[in-house]
């Protein structure tokens, strides 16, 4: 058949179609938004429209339709739309919130947000699809409204959360007008959420820090001093109290938001300047039991899959994650997957979005009670065991016969069976066994999970129980199965691959191992310690118990994120320097001596390394506004500690880091240019990097099953504190906040709330947005209620986005018992309905009030 | 001994008020002690004699209509109950001229049984084309209705055998087969009768073509204006259930759109969608409801079906002329003295059909046009009458039988406010896919608001207008390949008439000639010439 795509006929056919959209639209280029970007005007023009036969004067939409300004990121303005449906497919196919609609018939056809609201009202979550799909004026960029067409655009990847979505930024001179998810990104395929998208404008908030500052003390005043200076009196204070208190005194955290080439130098100036191995990030409090349970039972410690993996899933189980809110993009591409027929099987204390998304709900929704993930983890192998619905063959040629026969005797015991234990996770045991069918016979199965497994006082055994069912039903190495942590933050996976523990160097290779070490001496020309250093919670500890006195902190912000606040504030303000790297005077700040200006994304170049291990292109669009790139940062300060560090881009770096990491050595950045990304491990023999892992053998040789006994935490209700308290996230807000409270953002999501169920809350007198106190074994805080069914009765939920919630101060000293990380998730709360904030918010708020005044120029900030 | 009385329970009857006549038989019958059996019949689709009451005596049932609750005690005086004499009664019912000169064939069930007995239904003749299928295998079936020659009664009049064959051919888990029973064309009652008087032939239909291609679920698509309809569908359902064996069905009320009864729009619907037309290919039959080979078919094709194998392929094609066989159904409706259903075999020409079965127009004046095939259909002048109703004749003047309906106008018509009409009513339903459709009906009003103000050029722009409405849609709501020609004759028409008063001799002149210079390009492309003879023999 041949299909003529030109004729005359179909020319005039085009220009006759053209000018009836045209008849129905304003007349307003010059000074329409779009102008100069189109499709409409460009295909008007294609066509050859000269006139309007029909003229102006009839029915239209352009002068009796209203602006819709309600979103803060972008504009609906129903008169230039030319309802080609574009935007209602993105919102459906792409993102999956079914928020926007054709409403009417014929002439009438109007797109609509949720049932006729306003886009603010409706069930839209900004993702920015819409926008992107829209060829018109419609749906728009307000910051194009206001500023006008980029004239240039450079790719780079968002700084968020783990998924590392492709961008364009597009811009112009050194300002960007917006980011769009770039198409080729090839974790996000051209979509994004509302942070990545939109969320980008505290990269040039007034709050922004630009130049260096010192203090004598915290409660001194801050005075802006020069580069050299700061970096000067950091490296003078660091020797001095290294001098004073040995050279075990001072340490660093590493910034899980930075690029992979400023973790690695931050912990090389620990390990070859500091002289020591007092290096940790944030994983600490996060993935650390992931690190942990992968190694121990894959030998690495990382996901196993792409994201693009769950395309071909049968069955996704999603434990302790909520991706729809944390992992957005990535949970768009699951939702997909499950509506075109896979099934879903959640594991959550809480309703979350994941379980009733439209068209994609879940099968099976497992309301565990929070802190009895291993009990649901061993009773689902149990069912797997005892229904003989193992995958024996994979079992065989893949996995350590003495360690899997004594795992399957031990889920096989009685007390490991549902029945026994349904009381205790709070699931009847015949839904515990129907999801165990489903995963292991269902096709292709794959487990995502979050930090909801892992933040726990048994995180690292509850990684290994899911290592162990995948391993079971065979569901490791190869596409549509695998074991998935979601990342947190942008640059989790890769700090830790950087080597930001205190026992481990690049490549996860420990300490101790002499060869490794005695590669990065001779690379390093310095001696290393073979004994680890000291961890987050050491190094408070030992502030506490004065061994230490010295930190260098660069994108992390222990005194909001970390648990206990009270401890963390006690253990900070009891150091003798703490040198804070950040884009703000964050928490951490407050207790600092010396404040160094970070670099936001847009500022420098690097790479992040994503949840799917995969190394993306960070470029700079605008120079550092306080002139210096973080990684730039921490190279003067070696130099002024008087170990030489010299690079000229961070090109150079990353060729060191191949150089000594064998996973990363076929990584360089004119590969990267070459195809985008990379998924380590990326060297000789997968020169193109590994998308998946362990496909014909495990990294370690051969799969370790390991015993999970399920062991209660502490953390348990009593009379004194009768509710269990979990924590979470929220799509809008992003970790401590620090960044997307400095956006637009704030209006979809303005304070944390306590999410309460109705019956406990009749039980405790409290009604919608009442203030309450919630006291646990550590601190108390208060926050406004929130009656929710979300949740289930006797459990109660909050978000951790905005310090001044204190959500940290009632979490627990308790943690994963081979990792530390931190119990955030399972806290023993009392609940009383209050008139004022807590005494530690009060003094917080003095104390922040108090930090303000002694910025330089506070009067105008 | 009972005696029993039907009285249609149908919505047209009971617009008429068959409810109140049903309370005022039971009552009149108790009064004098008479043990009645009252069944509620379908109509018989004699709309002027509904409510249309007959009674079972020795020698046949014996019609009276059109009955109001008032005539009732006077029926009973008359002896209704043995068939006695009353100025209402319309004599044994079969002999009535309109029906007796029908051929209801797939039709011979309504108005005859009660809709919501299968036992009447068995006993009537239905359910022998089910058990013959039964024993075929699905090849046999398919070729069955090929050879039958059934073209879809929908409109598009595609040949249903192979349509089935093509989703038999089509390899899948799960097949289905859908009703269309989103009647909406202006004029037509047929599947409405059928759904309210003859539920079970739909069903067995149904359960045919799923013997036939390898479905076991089906959908029927009723209109959601037709809240009797699914009210007997369900009825009758539950009675169905057992006797299908396994061939699930359910019915689905439609979403009050137009375009829904377009099969793709309607698969679309029914997956719980925006009622907007898709794309093909993939056509439905490989790639249809839930992405599944669907057989979607109009109700009246579906009820042939059973008779087809009941009776045999040859039997069915032995009615009919060229490539229409068997019989269509059409409905009678407009300024017709007898409006109603009229199941005849192709080949009748409009003629025989307006005036022998319609009685002409009701309001006495010469019929000038009529409306054949829904709101988007030809309008056929007098002289186009003597058209044999069937397919190809019909696409040779460029018009189409489509479901059967007719819409007749007597000489009073404004023809340019039907032409408006016609653009309304596609600027109101058009799903909004397809800008020509959705912007041009609405532009197609106000050019012809502008013809009618005598505006110079707006002929050329609506011939423009309705070419690329026709080259630019997807679907025939848009598209519909007589639109032109359609509003050309009209004008044509109006402008002979000198319409508008006072109109300037010179002016009128000039229109139309400037009209039938764009004649014929405007409605037969390269069969122009022929066009335009017949068109001025039309209008001459």
């Amino acid at each position: 058949m041949q299909v003529r795509t030109q004729s005359p006929k179909l020319a005039e056919l085009r220009r006759n179609v053209m000018e009836l959209y045209i008849s129905d639209h304003p007349l307003d280029c010059l000074t329409c938004a779009a102008n100069g970007n189109c499709e409409l005007q460009t295909m008007a023009g294609v066509v050859g429209l000269r006139e309007v036969r029909y003229g102006f004067q009839g029915v239209n939409h352009f002068k009796t339709t209203e602006k819709d300004d309600s979103n803060p990121y972008f504009s609906y303005d129903p008169a230039k739309c030319i309802v080609c449906n574009r935007c209602v497919r993105a919102c459906e196919e792409q993102q999956g919130s079914f928020a926007i609609t054709l409403s009417g018939r014929g002439f009438d056809s109007r797109v609509t947000a949720g049932q006729g609201e306003r886009f603010m009202d409706s069930e839209c979550v900004s993702c920015g699809a819409c926008v992107n799909a829209c060829p018109t004026a419609t749906l728009i960029d307000k910051r194009v409204i206001e500023q006008g067409q980029a004239e240039h655009s450079i790719s780079t990847t968002c700084a968020y959360c783990g998924v590392g979505c492709g961008f364009e930024a597009e811009m112009q001179g050194d300002r960007v007008v917006r980011m769009t998810p770039s198409k080729t990104g090839q974790a996000n395929e051209g979509h994004a959420c509302v942070k990545g998208r939109f969320a980008w404008g505290y990269a040039t908030h007034p709050d922004r820090i630009t130049q260096p500052m010192i203090r004598a003390s915290i409660n001194a005043p801050w005075r802006e001093v020069s580069w050299q200076e700061a970096l000067d009196y950091a490296a003078s204070e660091f020797r001095r109290i290294q001098q004073k208190h040995g050279k075990s005194s001072i340490g660093a955290l590493v910034s899980s938001r930075c690029t992979n080439e400023e973790d690695y130098l931050v912990q090389k100036l620990v390990r070859a300047a500091f002289g020591n191995n007092n290096v940790d990030n944030c994983a600490r409090v996060c993935h650390s039991p992931t690190g942990y349970g992968l190694g121990q039972t894959f030998g690495t410690s990382a996901g196993t899959q792409s994201f693009s993996s769950v395309e071909k899933s049968d069955v996704i189980l999603v434990i302790g994650a909520n991706p729809i809110a944390a992992h957005p993009v990535f949970g768009s591409r699951l939702r997909k997957r499950v509506r075109e027929g896979a099934k879903l099987i959640v594991v959550d204390p809480r309703k979350t979005e994941m379980v009733d998304s439209p068209h994609a709900g879940a099968v099976h929704h497992l309301k565990l009670r929070p802190g009895t993930n291993v009990a649901l983890l061993t009773a689902l192998a149990h069912t797997i065991v005892d229904e003989d619905l193992l995958n024996e063959p994979f079992i065989a040629e893949r996995c350590e016969k003495q360690a899997f026969d004594d795992w399957r005797h031990f889920v096989a015991r009685p007390e490991n069976a549902p029945e026994a234990l349904a009381n205790e996770i709070g699931v009847p045991a015949q839904r515990l066994r129907e999801a165990a069918r489903l995963y292991a016979t269902g096709g292709n199965a794959a487990i995502y999970y979050g930090l909801g497994v892992t933040e726990h006082s048994q995180g690292s055994t509850a990684v290994i129980a899911i290592a162990n069912l995948a391993m079971a039903t065979g569901n490791v190495g190869r596409e549509g199965g695998g074991v998935n942590p979601l990342r947190g933050q942008n640059n989790v996976q890769g700090s830790c691959d950087m080597g930001s523990f205190p026992h481990e160097l690049p490549g996860y290779r420990h300490v101790s191992d002499d060869a490794t070490r005695s590669l990065f001496e001779q690379a390093w020309g310095v001696r290393l310690q073979a004994e680890p250093g000291l961890r987050i919670p050491n190094m408070l500890e030992a502030a506490l118990d004065g061994s230490f006195h010295g930190l260098y902190c660069q994108g992390e912000d222990p005194a909001q994120s970390d648990p206990n606040t009270q401890h963390v504030q006690a253990a900070l303000e009891a150091m003798e320097c703490v040198v804070v790297q950040d884009l703000f005077l964050n928490e951490t700040a407050k207790f600092a001596h010396v404040f160094l200006p970070g670099a936001s994304f847009l500022e420098k170049d690097g790479t992040f390394t994503n949840a799917e291990r995969r190394i993306s292109r960070v470029r700079s669009v605008m120079s550092p506004l306080a002139g210096k790139a973080d990684w730039e940062v921490t190279m003067a300060l070696a130099n002024a500690l008087g170990y030489e560090m010299h690079y000229d881009h961070p090109s150079q770096i990353m060729d060191e880091i191949a150089s000594l990491t064998p996973t990363f050595a076929g990584v360089s950045y004119a590969k990267l240019e070459q195809y985008g990304s990379l998924q380590w491990p990326c060297n000789d023999s997968a020169p193109l990097g590994t998308p998946t892992m362990h496909a014909e053998g495990f990294v370690r040789g051969k799969g370790r099953f390991i015993i999970t006994q399920y062991i209660p935490t502490d953390e348990k209700v009593t009379q004194r504190f009768p509710l269990l308290l979990t924590t979470g996230r929220t799509l809008s807000q992003y970790n401590v906040g620090a960044q997307t409270r400095r956006t637009e953002n704030s209006r979809f999501f303005a304070e944390d709330r306590l999410e309460i169920h109705p019956q406990d809350a009749e039980d405790h007198g409290i009604r919608e947005g009442d203030w309450v106190g919630i006291k646990s074994r550590t601190g108390d805080t208060v926050l406004r209620a929130s009656l929710t069914e979300r949740v289930q009765p006797g459990v109660c939920y909050t978000t951790f986005h905005f310090p001044e919630s204190g959500a940290n101060v009632i979490t627990t000293d308790n943690s994963d018992w081979a990792t530390n990380c931190p119990e955030y998730k399972v806290t023993a709360v009392a609940l009383v309905r209050v008139e004022q904030p807590s005494t530690w918010q009060q003094r917080n708020a003095r104390q922040d009030a108090k930090q303000r005044r002694l910025l330089v120029g506070s009067e105008i900030r | 001994m009972s005696v029993t009385i039907y009285l249609p329970g149908d919505a047209a009857a009971l617009a008429l008020g068959a409810d109140q006549v049903a309370v005022a038989v039971a009552e009149e019958a108790q009064r004098r002690g008479i043990e009645i059996r009252l069944v509620r019949n379908g109509s018989r689709g004699l709309f002027w004699l509904e409510p249309l009451l007959e009674v079972a005596t020795p020698e046949g049932r014996i019609a009276y209509g059109p009955v109001e609750a008032a005539d009732v005690p006077g029926l009973f005086e008359a002896g209704l109950i043995e068939g006695g004499d009353h100025p209402l009664r319309q004599g044994l019912t079969e002999q009535i001229p309109y029906l007796a000169r029908q051929q209801r064939s797939t039709l011979s069930r309504i108005g005859v049984i009660d809709p919501r007995s299968l036992d009447d239904y068995l006993e009537h003749g239905g359910g022998a084309g089910l058990t013959r299928a039964r024993r075929m295998s699905p090849a046999e079936i398919v070729q069955e209705v090929t050879d039958s020659g059934l073209r879809g009664r929908g409109g598009a009049a595609f040949p249903t055998g192979i349509k089935w064959k093509t989703v038999l051919d089509t390899a899948a888990d799960q097949k289905y087969i859908v009703c269309n029973a989103d009647e909406g064309d202006s004029g037509t009652f047929a599947d409405r009768l059928v759904m309210e008087g003859d539920p079970f032939s739909l069903f067995e239909g149904m359960a045919i073509a799923g013997l036939a291609v390898g479905a076991t679920r089906g959908y029927i698509y009723v209109r959601s204006e037709y809240p009797h309809a699914t009210a007997v569908l369900e009825a009758a359902w539950i009675e169905a259930e057992a006797w299908l064996d396994g061939f699930r069905i359910e019915v689905r009320k439609a979403a009050g759109s137009y375009v829904c009864g377009e099969e793709t729009a309607l698969l679309e619907s029914i997956e719980g969608r925006r009622g907007m037309v898709r794309n093909k290919p993939p056509l439905p039959a490989i790639e249809g409801l839930f992405g599944k080979p669907t057989v979607i078919n109009n109700v009246l094709s579906l009820i042939s079906v059973p008779h087809i194998l009941a009776r045999g392929a040859a039997f069915y094609y032995a009615n009919g002329v060229g490539h229409s066989r068997g019989t269509l159904p059409f409905q009678l409706a407009g300024n017709l003295k007898y409006g109603g259903l009229v199941e005849v075999p192709f080949g009748l020409t409009l003629r025989e059909l307006l005036y022998d079965f319609g009685g002409g127009s009701a309001s006495g004046r010469p019929l000038r046009a009529v409306q054949v095939g829904g709101p988007l259909g030809a309008y056929l002048p007098e002289s186009q009458f003597d058209t044999p109703l069937d397919y190809e004749a019909f696409s040779a003047i460029g018009a189409v039988l489509g479901h059967g309906g007719i819409v007749a106008f007597d000489d009073s018509v404004d023809m340019l406010s039907q032409a408006h009409y016609a653009m309304k009513f596609c600027a109101e339903e058009s799903c909004g896919k397809c800008t020509p459709c959705r912007i041009g009906s609405t532009r197609g009003m106000e050019v012809i608001d502008r013809i009618r103000n005598r505006q110079p050029g707006q002929i050329e722009l609506l011939r423009s207008l309705c070419d690329t409405m026709r080259d630019g849609s997807m679907c025939a709501m848009g598209g519909d390949r007589r639109c032109p020609g359609q509003r050309a004759r009209r004008h044509l028409s109006d402008a002979r008439r000198g319409h508008g008063r006072g109109d300037d001799p010179q002016a009128l002149r000039h229109r139309q000639s400037q009209t039938l210079r764009l004649l014929p390009s405007l409605s037969g492309g390269d069969r122009g010439p022929t066009r335009l003879s017949r068109l001025l023999h039309h209008t001459g």
